[in-house]
């Protein structure tokens, strides 16, 4: 223990100066960063679409009335086409579908974020700790990721999420626990190349545990893929979220994915209601995308091998 | 065949082959192994899983009927709930090993009669949708590696990539909409629902009212699936022409095409399919849900069903055998790829 205490009064003597000389080079290289993000014009849209979108559902509570959101208090007719006081047309209980448009942003959204963020966490912790351990240890956790990774997905958090009786945080809890095992694969690979510099073994013979290497070596270098990587998983947990919605693992809430099962239910498709079946799947299409463009943008930037390449 | 030096330099090639077999068998075994292994997981998780539900099972197998306590009790009794945990895991193997999954609750029948009668179906969508797909995915993947950077390489791109973000089950509605409602000027082409209508004629016109009802199904299908082919074939085939014996088979004077058709396209093809089969627990997912949206009378319908039910006993049925069969599809491809392709063999 003594030796790590050491260790961390030695670089904090080092006076203020290599402090900043720290913050000075974290500052260039978000600046680098900027520019070079700047210069992926596909990145950039999907940026703008996110940002739009996150606005949209943060503001929707600020300006609309969630009464409109029950169904027993709704004042509309009953699927009727788009007007002047419904733009989107409505449901079959008479809600504005816009408005659901609206609200179900948030839940898509923050669904899509949570579970996005648990399988990132499961996923980075699985891939550095099976990269840095060797034996046994290893062995049993890959083991674990490839089965995780052979299981169809969507199968198995259909059904967690009916098992475990719905709710959102049932669904975000079935999204993350399914996805992560591509993300794992990925940090392991990167794990393990890390491990092979010099600079590991040198932290080694001066005394790092395991706990040190792993902590400060080893998850700052894989931290820009976790970002990238973030990015791409949270499209596919909105989509993977919408898909539970249709099929009938839902949170209780409207979500754009809800939304397409009462519209299913209520043969908006087969009878001509296209203003139930388009919003809300475009919603999820543009988003979906909007997030895979950043990704991918993200990649580029992060990735010098790629940066080359395109 | 004329023999170069550095066929000499090696080992006899007869030893050669016959080590090479043994190692095959040898990787095979580890194969199968971890297989079993993984069918072992599926049957340990699926046992554990099915016992975090809330509440009783017993209360969700008598929802709709009136019972008294008693009955409740020698229901438990017949469940076998009241038993310890460990005979209870046991007597769940062995009968999942005899392939008795129990009794569906909708339809107090057996599962895997149920089971049974839904494989034909799903066999038939997602083999036709897999065969167009691949077909598809590898030729638009080939066309547009060898012309990169062209019109057809960004338009067949772009196409896949948006495809690729499509929720399956919302690019099912919509054809749904257009081209079996029939909305505005174009009238339903298709049929919206099923497999086959109750007046399905007999004989040779019978496979052909099938397929007038799975076109649709499988077109979703494909609409999702196909991207993941192009998008590997493409990259796996840009890897291949950046190699050196490509640039010598055009130093020779061969034709573009059979560059193509003879050098670049057989090598490319062996990772595109490796990754095919190990996606294919995403095909599955596709799957379900176009069998949802086009009530298509498969393994996928029965599994959505048995979640609105909750017919818990049809879900851990058909969960085990999806899981069962994508494991085996996933070790089949493994070892066949270990044969097909030397690079790997040696690696």
């Amino acid at each position: 223990m003594s030796t790590k205490e050491e260790e961390t009064r030695e670089v904090g003597d080092g006076a203020g100066t290599s402090r900043a000389i720290a913050r000075a080079r974290r500052r260039a290289a978000l600046a680098r960063f900027c520019r070079a993000y700047g210069g992926n014009r596909a990145g950039l849209y999907g940026a703008a679409i996110l940002l739009v979108a996150v606005l949209a559902a943060l503001v929707t509570p600020l300006v609309t009335d969630p009464s409109g959101m029950d169904v027993t208090r709704a004042t509309g007719a009953k699927m009727a086409p788009p007007s002047a006081d419904f733009p989107l047309g409505t449901d079959e209980s008479g809600r504005s579908v816009l408005l659901m448009l609206l609200w179900g942003a948030r839940v898509s959204l923050l669904i899509g974020f949570m579970s996005a963020l648990l399988s990132m966490v499961i996923g980075t912790v699985f891939g550095i700790a099976s990269g840095h351990f060797r034996g046994w240890a290893s062995a049993v956790l890959m083991r674990v990721t490839d089965w995780f990774l052979v299981l169809p997905a969507l199968v198995l958090a259909l059904v967690l999420a009916a098992v475990l009786g719905g709710g959102a945080s049932t669904i975000i809890l079935a999204i993350g626990v399914t996805s992560w095992a591509s993300t794992a694969r990925l940090i392991r690979a990167q794990t393990l190349a890390v491990e092979a510099r010099p600079y590991i073994e040198r932290s080694r013979a001066l005394g790092a545990g395991h706990w040190h290497v792993m902590t400060r070596h080893v998850l700052p270098n894989v931290a820009p893929l976790v970002l990238a990587n973030t990015t791409l998983t949270v499209a596919s947990a909105i989509v993977t979220e919408s898909t539970l919605a249709f099929l009938g693992a839902d949170s209780g809430q409207v979500s754009w994915g809800g939304m397409l099962r009462g519209s299913y239910d209520w043969g908006a498709a087969t009878s001509g209601a296209w203003w139930y079946v388009l919003p809300p799947g475009l919603c999820i299409v543009l988003v979906v995308l909007a997030f895979t463009l950043c990704g991918r943008a993200l990649e580029t930037v992060l990735n010098p091998r790629l940066r080359g390449a395109s | 065949m004329s023999t170069s030096p550095a066929e000499l330099t090696k080992a006899p090639p007869k030893d050669d082959r016959g080590g090479a077999r043994r190692s095959l068998a040898r990787y095979a075994l580890v194969k199968l192994g971890g297989a079993l292994l993984g069918i072992g997981l599926v049957v340990v998780a699926t046992f554990f899983l099915f016992r975090l539900i809330p509440g009783d099972p017993t209360i969700a197998y008598t929802r709709d009927v009136p019972v008294t306590p008693e009955q409740l009790a020698l229901l438990r009794r017949q469940m076998g709930l009241d038993r310890p945990l460990g005979e209870q895991f046991l007597d769940f193997v062995l009968r999942t090993l005899r392939l008795d999954l129990g009794t569906s609750y909708e339809y107090r029948r057996p599962v895997a009669e149920l089971i049974g009668e839904r494989v034909g179906p799903t066999l038939l969508l997602v083999g036709t949708g897999l065969a167009v797909a691949v077909g598809l995915g590898m030729w638009q993947g080939t066309r547009a590696a060898w012309r990169h950077g062209g019109r057809f390489d960004r338009f067949s791109t772009g196409t896949a990539l948006t495809l690729w973000s499509v929720p399956t089950f919302w690019l099912g509605l919509l054809l749904l909409m257009v081209f079996a409602a029939g909305m505005g000027p174009i009238p339903g082409l298709f049929p919206t629902r099923g497999m086959e209508d109750v007046d399905a004629p007999d004989g040779p016109l019978y496979l052909l009212h099938v397929a007038h009802h799975l076109v649709l199904p499988c077109l979703t299908l494909v609409a999702v699936v196909y991207a993941q082919y192009l998008l590997v074939m493409r990259s796996s085939l840009l890897d291949e022409i950046g190699q050196d014996y490509v640039t010598t088979a055009r130093a020779k004077g061969l034709r573009d095409d059979d560059v193509r058709r003879r050098h670049a396209v057989p090598n490319a093809l062996l990772p595109t399919v490796t990754l095919v089969f190990m996606q294919i627990g995403f095909v599955v997912g596709g799957a379900v849900s176009v069998e949802f949206v086009y009530s298509w009378p498969g393994l996928g319908l029965l599994f959505v069903e048995a979640i609105r039910g909750p017919d818990y006993a049809v879900m851990q049925g058909t969960f085990m055998l999806v899981c069962v069969a994508v494991i085996v599809m996933n070790t089949l491809a493994d070892v066949v790829y270990h044969v097909l392709d030397p690079r790997v063999r040696s690696a």
